[in-house]
C-alpha cells in the first residue's frame, strides 16, 4: 500500500518529536525556557509527537501485514 | 519591550523537514495521476476518516486561524458560535440530506451539479464567480503568509512568496487533490500539534480558567458589558447592545447559523468536493460528519489563546506585544503569542504549523479551481468531447495558471487594498444566496432553470441592495445609509438572511411562471422526491452509519451548547 497515509503521518511526527525530546532533553532547565515559564515544551511535545506518530505507524505497519497475507 | 527572538538550527531543521514531506506526499501520489479523474476527484478512492478531517482542514486556512484568534480577543466564547451553529447544523444536513445528490449523481463538481438539475446558465454564472473567488482566496492568503514572514522573521516578501506558491504548485501538480488532502490530513494534526502547548502555557500565565475569567471581567466591564459577557455564547444575545459581537440571537441563528453556515458548508465546491473524492457513498456522508467532531474543539487552539492575549492586554507586567508595532491588529495575535512563549525548537513547529495552515487553504483552492475550471468552463464552453488524457493535462495546467493568477493577485492585494475589499464584497454577495437554490434544486421537482438562475441574480442584487442600505463601522450605506447596525458582523448576517429570503421566495415565484424543461427520468438521483431512498451499503457496522454519526455529533453540539451557554 504506497498510499497509506499514515506512514508519512506518522513518520513525520516521530522525526519531528525525536528532534525535539533530544533537543528539549539537552537544553532542559536552561534560560532558553525562561519565556515558556519554565516549562520544557520542547520535551514534553516531542514526547507526545512520538506518542501520536509511533501509533500512526504501529497501524500502517499493521495494515500492511494484513494485506499481504 | 519588543519581543526578541531569533530561529536556530532547530527551527529551521523542523521547517526543512516538514517541506521534504509535503513535497515526498505529493511525488509518491505521482504514479497514480493516469486520468483527469484521478487528479482532479481522487479517484473516488479516499477513507471516510481522511476526507473527514481534510473537509476541516481546508477550511482552517491561516486566515481562519488568525480571524478567529482576533475574533477571540474581540468578542470571546461569542466566537464559538462558528463551530457550532455556524457549522454542525449545516455539515450534518450535507452528510445525510445533500451528500447522496452531489455523490450518487454524475456530477463532478458543484456546479455541475446545477448545469444537471436546472440548465447552462445558472451553472454558468455558479461556475465563473467559484473559479475566480478561489484563485482570489488563494492569492490573499499567500500575500497574507509573504506579509507575516516579513514582519515576524524578517524574511524577504518576495521569497516567502514565490516559494510558498512553487511548494504549493509542485505538491498539487504532482498529486492532485489527493495530494492535496493527504496534505491537509498532516496539515491539521500539525497545526494541533504547534498550537496546543501555546494554550497550555497561556492559561498558566493567566492564573488558569479561573484566571482567565477574572481578567476577561475587567475587560468587559472596561468595555460597559456584564463581567461575564466574554465567557458566554447566547447568554447576552437577548439585546445586541450588551455582547460584544452586536448582534441578537435571531440574527445569530437565521444569519449565521442557517443561511451562511448552511451556504458555506453545503454549497460550496472547496469543502464539498473532499466529501465527493471519499470511497463509496456512505463514506462521502460520513465525511462532514467525521470532520464534525474535531470541527467542535478547533475553537480550543484557536480561540482560547485570542481570549488569554486580550487578558495579557490587560496585564503590562506581562511584557506582551503583538508584533509589527501595530497594537490594534489583532490579527497578529497568534503569531505574537508564538514568538512571546515558544523557546527555540517550539519555536520553529509553531510557524511550521502557521505555515501548514496556509498552505491547506491555498491547495484547497487551487484544487477546487482547476476541477471547476477543467468541468465546468473549459469542458462546457471551450474544448467539449476531447479524450481523458486531454483533460488530465488541462487539469494539470490549469493547477499553473490558477497558482500564476494567485502570484497576481497576492501583489494585487499588496498594493490595491480597496479592490481586495471591493471584491471580497462582491463574492460575498454573489454567496449569500446560493443555499436558497440549492434547497429548492434538491427538494422541490418544480423549481426550473430561470426560476434559479433568475433568483439566484435577484439574491445577489437583494444582498447588495440591502448593504447599500445599511451602515456598520462605517461600511456601506453607499445607496442611502437608512439603518445602522451595531456591528459588521450583525450586518453581513443581516445581508445574507435578505439575500436567502429574496432568492428563495423568486425562484418559487419564476419557476411556477416558468415551465419545466427537465423530465422525471432527468431529475431522477437529483431531486429527493424523485430518487429512491439510499440504503448504507452492507457491511457498514452499527457506528459507522451516518444517521448514528449525525445523532451522536448533534448531541455532542448540544451538550457543547449548554455548557457554554
Amino acid at each position: 500500500m504506497g498510499d497509506d497515509i499514515r506512514l508519512p503521518i506518522g513518520s513525520l511526527f516521530t522525526i519531528l518529536g525525536l528532534i525535539l525530546t533530544i533537543y528539549g532533553a539537552v537544553t532542559g532547565g536552561g534560560e532558553l525556557y525562561k519565556s515558556s515559564l519554565g516549562m520544557n515544551v520542547n520535551l514534553w511535545t516531542g514526547i507526545g509527537m512520538i506518542i501520536f506518530g509511533g501509533w500512526f505507524l504501529l497501524m500502517a505497519f499493521r495494515k500492511k501485514k494484513t494485506t499481504k497475507k | 519591550m519588543t519581543e526578541t527572538f531569533s530561529l536556530n538550527f532547530i527551527d529551521y531543521a523542523i521547517m526543512a523537514i516538514y517541506f521534504a514531506f509535503v513535497l515526498g506526499i505529493g511525488w509518491l501520489l505521482k504514479k497514480y495521476m493516469k486520468s483527469a479523474n484521478q487528479f482532479l476527484e481522487g479517484g473516488k478512492s479516499i477513507p471516510a476518516w481522511i476526507t473527514g478531517l481534510a473537509f476541516i482542514s481546508a477550511n482552517l486556512g491561516a486566515l481562519e486561524v488568525f480571524g478567529m484568534g482576533a475574533s477571540g480577543a474581540k468578542y470571546g466564547m461569542l466566537t464559538y458560535h462558528f463551530y457550532l451553529i455556524g457549522a454542525i447544523p449545516g455539515m450534518i444536513f450535507l452528510g445525510i440530506f445533500m451528500m447522496p445528490f452531489y455523490y450518487g449523481s454524475k456530477a463532478r463538481s458543484v456546479p455541475e451539479y446545477l448545469k444537471l438539475r436546472f440548465d447552462e446558465k445558472t451553472r454558468g454564472f455558479n461556475a465563473f464567480a467559484f473559479a475566480i473567488m478561489t484563485v482570489f482566496a488563494s492569492g490573499i492568503s499567500m500575500f497574507a503568509l509573504a506579509k507575516l514572514m516579513e514582519v515576524l522573521l524578517h524574511w524577504n516578501f518576495h521569497l516567502s512568496l514565490i516559494a510558498s506558491a512553487v511548494i504549493v504548485l509542485v505538491y498539487t501538480y504532482l498529486g492532485g487533490l489527493k495530494s492535496a488532502i493527504y496534505n491537509e490530513v498532516l496539515q491539521f494534526f500539525l497545526i494541533v500539534a504547534g498550537m496546543l502547548p501555546l494554550v497550555i502555557i497561556g492559561l498558566n500565565d493567566v492564573g488558569g480558567w479561573a484566571g482567565l475569567k477574572e481578567s476577561l471581567g475587567l475587560v468587559a466591564t472596561g468595555k460597559g458589558f456584564q463581567p461575564d459577557a466574554w465567557m458566554h455564547t447566547w447568554k447576552y444575545t437577548g439585546n445586541p447592545a450588551s455582547n460584544p459581537m452586536g448582534i441578537e440571537w435571531f440574527g445569530m441563528f437565521m444569519g449565521l447559523g442557517f443561511v451562511l453556515a448552511f451556504g458555506y458548508w453545503c454549497t460550496n465546491f472547496l469543502v464539498v468536493q473532499r466529501a465527493m473524492a471519499a470511497n463509496s457513498m456512505s463514506a462521502a456522508r460520513r465525511t462532514p460528519l467525521i470532520g464534525a467532531l474535531p470541527k467542535m474543539f478547533i475553537p480550543i487552539v484557536v480561540v482560547i489563546p485570542g481570549m488569554i492575549a486580550a487578558a495579557l492586554m490587560f496585564m503590562p507586567d506581562k511584557g506582551f506585544q503583538l508584533v509589527g508595532g501595530d497594537q490594534a491588529d489583532y490579527n497578529m495575535i497568534i503569531p505574537s503569542m508564538l514568538v512571546h512563549y515558544y523557546p527555540n525548537g517550539m519555536l520553529g513547529l509553531g510557524i511550521t504549523a502557521l505555515m501548514a495552515s496556509f498552505m491547506s487553504g491555498m491547495a484547497g483552492n487551487v484544487t477546487a479551481f482547476n476541477t471547476v475550471f477543467t468541468y465546468d468552463i473549459y469542458q462546457s464552453y471551450i474544448n467539449k468531447g476531447k479524450s481523458d488524457k486531454h483533460y488530465l493535462h488541462v487539469g494539470q495546467f490549469a493547477t499553473i495558471f490558477g497558482v500564476v493568477i494567485s502570484i497576481l493577485t497576492a501583489y494585487v492585494a499588496s498594493s490595491f487594498n480597496n479592490i481586495m475589499d471591493f471584491l471580497q464584497l462582491i463574492f460575498a454577495f454573489v454567496n449569500a444566496p446560493l443555499f436558497a437554490t440549492f434547497l429548492l434544486g434538491m427538494f422541490w421537482k418544480r423549481a426550473t432553470g430561470n426560476g434559479a438562475f433568475w433568483g439566484l441574480l435577484s439574491g445577489t442584487l437583494a444582498a447588495a441592495i440591502h448593504h447599500g442600505l445599511t451602515v456598520a463601522e462605517g461600511k456601506g450605506g453607499w445607496i442611502s445609509p437608512l439603518h445602522e447596525y451595531p456591528s459588521g458582523m450583525a450586518q453581513s448576517f443581516w445581508t445574507a438572511i435578505y439575500a436567502f429570503t429574496a432568492c428563495f421566495l423568486l425562484t418559487m415565484i419564476i419557476s411556477l411562471a416558468t415551465k419545466q424543461l427537465k423530465t422525471k427520468e432527468d431529475l431522477k438521483g437529483l431531486v429527493y422526491s424523485l430518487t429512491p431512498r439510499i440504503k448504507d451499503e452492507p457491511g457498514v457496522p452499527w457506528f459507522e452509519k451516518p444517521s448514528v454519526l449525525a445523532v451522536v455529533v448533534g448531541a455532542i453540539s448540544i451538550v457543547l451548547t449548554i455548557i457554554l451557554w
